[in-house]
């Protein structure tokens, strides 16, 4: 099982592309607005997101996933509902 | 307390630098309009070449003859919804020459394109549903997917194994495999130009099982033997389940339309908001989109001069050494710039020297390109075409060169 540390390692390489200023991630990091990257930057990060952990985050989930550690928790669970234990 | 608009700064920061530096790209007033391809703007005479007036039927003395007709026998406008008093002959009228020449079996009128897909794709899906969207979707999907709340997932432009892959992934989750499922699809994608392989999707649609809304706004009047989009141009017409369409490109009026042949259809009439709770088209509005309908279907010319237009447009860009947003030959020619300033930099000058193209940067374009966008017309001669290219070789290309050279 991916681990929180493990998953949000991931998240911050996969971000990395889209975070042109370099602006420091932390768990509180809010992507859109602290990163200043628009709603379809968003969207296509979550996309190679899903793509990595093989799994789907529908737009819905978005509006409601702010933070990096939101974020940790969204793939979190999508990977355990995939891989029940 | 927090003021409202405040989080709209950087907008205006963002509209500030632009105006700093020339005319105003996303609010650019044309004073006269001379021709479909010709406007006075900043008092110049200027050669239009981003107005999507794909078949220059605009000024069709006909269509101008049928709404000054309608206006003066129904009035300036309907004061109504469809469901209440907005529904007059014209709409039932317009209606049934739209069914006839799509050969569907239903179709529904709407009051402007963007609502066409509003109301088409949150009246087919719900909360239960699941809505599968291109990327590169235009906002009026994205609106109507959120509109409808259903699920909504995303899959990469043009990609139908990638579309394939999600779908699976959803088939083997138990939990989400309940309600039905749309997918929805561009003919011509507006920013770039580039068309989805069709039968790639249908071959999907045939393992997966969902329900296809194909959008040819853009491709409607310009694809297919008949004028029809792109599934009359790939033959696949009887795959696609749900037709969309708008009339202010090749009609050259406003308003949209959707189309089935599910015996069903008819019952978004009364459950897809954006049909119910607005006013319905103007008089006017309805009888010119007529009026258009007809020439199209009567002058198949057009298309073939669009189409010799656009090549010579595409090949033209092409020799320049520009660098296009898709390859093959379509009335949307996007050339590629290297970043906001000089993109802004590049329109103004082409704008100063007599041609106005539309300017796209991101959020409103994918993989965030900033691009010129150019879209012909049939209008077009074919020296106001070299005359675009020309003035593109001296700003454009020119660029290019020295910055390759730098």
């Amino acid at each position: 099982m991916t681990t929180r540390d493990e998953i949000y390692a991931t998240l911050c390489r996969l971000l990395q592309p889209f975070n042109a200023n370099d602006v420091e991630l932390t768990p509180a990091t809010e992507i859109s607005a602290d990163l200043s990257i628009d709603s379809v930057s968003v969207m296509d990060f979550v996309m190679e997101v899903e793509d990595h952990f093989e799994i789907d985050i529908p737009l819905n989930v978005l509006s409601e996933t702010r933070t990096m550690d939101d974020l940790v928790n969204v793939v979190e669970g999508r990977l355990k509902h995939k891989a029940p234990s | 307390m927090t003021r409202l608009l405040d989080k709209y700064q950087s907008i205006l920061e963002r509209r500030a630098r632009m105006l700093a530096v020339g005319s105003d790209a996303v609010g650019l007033v044309n004073q006269q309009m001379l021709s479909p391809t010709r406007a006075i703007i900043n008092g110049r005479e200027t050669i239009l070449a981003g107005t999507n007036n794909y078949m220059g039927i605009t000024f069709e003395p006909t269509c101008i003859a049928a709404g000054q007709a309608a206006l003066a026998a129904f009035g300036t406008g309907t004061t109504g919804s469809r469901i209440a008093n907005g529904t007059y002959a014209l709409h039932t009228e317009l209606e049934a020459a739209l069914a006839d020449f799509l050969g569907r079996e239903h179709c529904i009128v709407f009051t402007t394109g963007y609502q066409a897909n509003l109301a088409m794709i949150s009246g087919l899906a719900g909360p239960r549903d699941t809505i599968f969207l291109d990327a590169d979707s235009h906002s009026s999907i994205y609106d109507g997917c959120t509109l409808s709340g259903a699920r909504l997932v995303r899959f990469r432009h043009n990609d139908a194994a990638d579309l394939d892959k999600r779908l699976s992934r959803m088939e083997a989750d138990d939990d989400q495999s309940g309600g039905g499922r749309l997918v929805v699809l561009e003919g011509i994608y507006s920013m770039l130009g580039d068309r989805p392989p069709l039968a790639d999707f249908v071959e999907c649609k045939r393992k997966h099982g969902f329900e296809l809304l194909l959008d040819e706004a853009h491709s409607f009047g310009v694809l297919g033997p008949n004028g029809r989009g792109l599934a009359d141009e790939a033959g696949l017409e009887d795959d696609c389940d749900y037709v969309v369409g708008t009339f202010s490109k090749s009609i050259g009026s406003i308003g949209g339309f959707g189309a089935g042949n599910d015996e069903m259809f008819d019952v978004l009439r009364n459950a897809a908001r954006p049909y119910m709770f607005t006013a319905s088209p103007s008089p006017a509005t309805i009888a010119t989109a007529r009026a258009a309908l007809a020439t199209l279907a009567a002058e198949p010319e057009r298309r073939t001069r669009l189409w010799e237009n656009s090549r010579r447009l595409h090949e033209g860009f092409r020799d320049l050494g520009l660098d296009l947003g898709c390859d093959t030959v379509s009335p949307i020619v996007a050339v590629k710039c290297p970043d906001e300033a000089s993109t802004v930099a590049m329109w103004n000058a082409l704008l100063d020297a007599g041609v106005y193209v539309n300017i796209a940067v991101p959020p409103g374009t994918p993989n965030r390109l900033c691009l010129l966008r150019c879209s012909v017309s049939a209008a077009h001669t074919a020296d106001e075409i070299d005359r675009i290219l020309d003035l593109f070789g001296k700003v454009v290309a020119a660029g290019h060169r020295t910055r390759q050279s730098a």
